[in-house]
């Protein structure tokens, strides 16, 4: 069972169904996930919120065989680091045969489950990625 | 600053231990290095106790209350205990702190220890806990175990620089090799590159003989300023610098998957405080979680090219007796890796080491020893290097 509470999770809800990240308008740096503050420019940047069109390629990857808790019963899965055509990368599951996956493989994004909290409790939806 | 000496060390056994509780290892261990060192509690002027979660682990925290309590040092004499924590380089940082303390002026000996209690939960409830290192709102959210995101860095160091699954066995085969003599160690079995890359596949390319275990587990050293060590020891251990840098939480966002930005910064760091390069670093104990952070680490401390980890681990070059003998002690594979304990462990290691008290470990004449400890898959990284000259 993924353990986050409905605020916890609710709050970034429109960054994860949407990949809605942030930019920093003065140094042209984008963020996912999102940051409020630039790293870079610190208190001098301008944060602003940036859709993502979600392309990008697979930076690296492993196929999971003993899952996280809560993920028991989608072994084996793919999870990878997929790096979006706007710059930053992202942690996420990859839908693709184990077998067919390669780094630098072109992705879109499409909008899934992610898990659920029990039988009764809340699902999870988020982005994960499949092949172009 | 002052100079700061160690002066008595303790290793609990690593493992299992279903018959001892996180207070009974912390206690063993704390005991054990201040016999070693001939002090008495009254002269104890503050203590750090490296704790990853026990929170999760044991649901308890306040761990430096307790442990003060439970070692005779709170009632009446009230000796001032601090909890550390950075994941899994949180005993590396608590030794730190200790160091900062003595050097500082503000303490004479102080004591630096290091607990985790694993065991007293399932193991799928231990991952979970260990789990928290990493990002848990855009890492675990996202199905992200500790050995996936390691097997991440594997496959591109693989990618990048052709290093095989081979050559990390053969990381895993030399830490048990070293680890078969080292009488704390969890694993005293050698094993076989067969063998590991017939292991079960946790996270491809890793199989289950690639992974540090989950350990029960406790350390401890005894710290004094340099000019009074040999009042208490004929072989005060060194201290000759204590480094630390942080990088970002999430392995998504550094600046290259293969390399440990915080393990080079702070590897930098202790040469230029020591005065040192690579090349006078007798022998390193690593923070091998898996396999492939072995090679990362050798790598990223300038032991080997970028790239060549693999290389020269497969040549032999950091068994005992090569160019740089790498994880003496069996490692966190072998030796196993109470996340709390094992930077203070390193340094146990080191010193015993240094005092050529290793037995069949010992790296014949080794004068200056070096240890680095990882905070998740990175973001936190704690080097120190020891040496038995002043």
């Amino acid at each position: 069972m993924i353990i986050m509470s409905v605020p916890r999770f609710w709050r970034k809800q429109i960054a994860r169904y949407n990949l809605v990240g942030t930019h920093c308008k003065k140094c042209d740096e984008y963020f996912y996930p999102p940051r409020n503050m630039c790293p870079a420019c610190r208190r001098e940047g301008e944060i602003e919120d940036y859709k993502f069109s979600g392309n990008g390629e697979v930076v690296t990857f492993t196929v999971i065989h003993t899952a996280a808790e809560g993920f028991e019963n989608q072994t084996p899965y793919v999870l990878g680091i997929i790096k979006l055509d706007e710059g930053p990368s992202l942690t996420s599951q990859i839908i693709c045969e184990p077998e067919t996956v390669k780094i630098g493989m072109k992705v879109k994004p499409v909008f899934r489950k992610l898990g659920q909290a029990g039988e009764r409790g809340m699902i999870y939806y988020g982005t994960k990625f499949v092949p172009e | 600053m002052r100079d700061v000496a160690i002066i008595g060390v303790k290793n609990t056994t690593f493992g299992e231990l279903w018959d001892r509780s996180f207070r009974d290892v912390v206690v063993e261990a704390g005991v054990g290095a201040v016999s070693d060192a001939g002090v008495v509690g009254e002269k104890i002027d503050a203590m750090f106790v490296g704790n990853m979660s026990g929170g999760q682990f044991v649901e308890q925290e306040h761990i430096g209350a307790l442990i003060a309590d439970y070692s005779g040092l709170a009632k009446d004499i009230h000796v001032p205990s601090t909890r550390v924590e950075a994941a899994c380089a949180s005993g590396g940082l608590a030794l730190r702190q200790g160091i900062y303390s003595v050097a500082s002026g503000m303490d004479d000996i102080v004591i630096a220890a290091g607990a985790e209690k694993m065991t007293d939960v399932p193991s799928p409830k231990a991952s979970s806990a260990l789990a928290a290192a990493a990002d848990r709102e855009w890492e675990g959210i996202m199905g992200a175990t500790f050995p996936g995101l390691y097997a991440m860095i594997a496959r591109m160091h693989m990618h990048k620089y052709g290093t095989t699954s081979e050559q990390l066995a053969r990381v895993a085969v030399k830490n048990h090799q070293n680890g078969q003599h080292n009488p704390i160690a969890q694993y005293k079995t050698p094993i076989t590159v067969e063998s590991v890359l017939k292991s079960i596949m946790v996270a491809d390319p890793l199989h289950i003989f690639d992974c540090s275990p989950i350990t029960d587990g406790a350390s401890a050293v005894v710290l004094a300023p340099a000019d009074v060590a040999h009042e208490y020891t004929d072989t005060p251990i060194y201290v000759k610098a204590t480094a630390q840098a942080s990088d970002t939480i999430a392995l998504h966002d550094r600046r290259d998957i293969t390399t440990l930005d915080a393990s080079v910064a702070a590897g930098k760091r202790a040469y230029e405080m020591a005065g040192l390069q690579p090349k006078d670093i007798d022998l390193v104990e690593v923070h091998d979680c898996f396999t492939i952070a072995e090679i990362c680490a050798i790598e990223d401390l300038g032991f080997a090219k970028k790239g060549e980890g693999g290389i020269v681990t497969q040549n032999g070059e950091t068994a005992i007796g090569g160019r740089i003998p790498v994880n003496t002690s069996g490692g966190l594979k072998s030796c196993g890796h109470p996340v709390g304990a094992t930077g203070v462990k390193q340094a146990v290691e080191i010193v015993e080491q240094l005092r050529g008290e290793a037995g069949k470990r010992q790296v014949d004449g080794a004068e200056i020893g070096m240890t680095h400890n990882v905070g998740g898959s990175g973001a936190t990284a704690v080097v120190h290097i020891f040496s038995r000259n002043r």
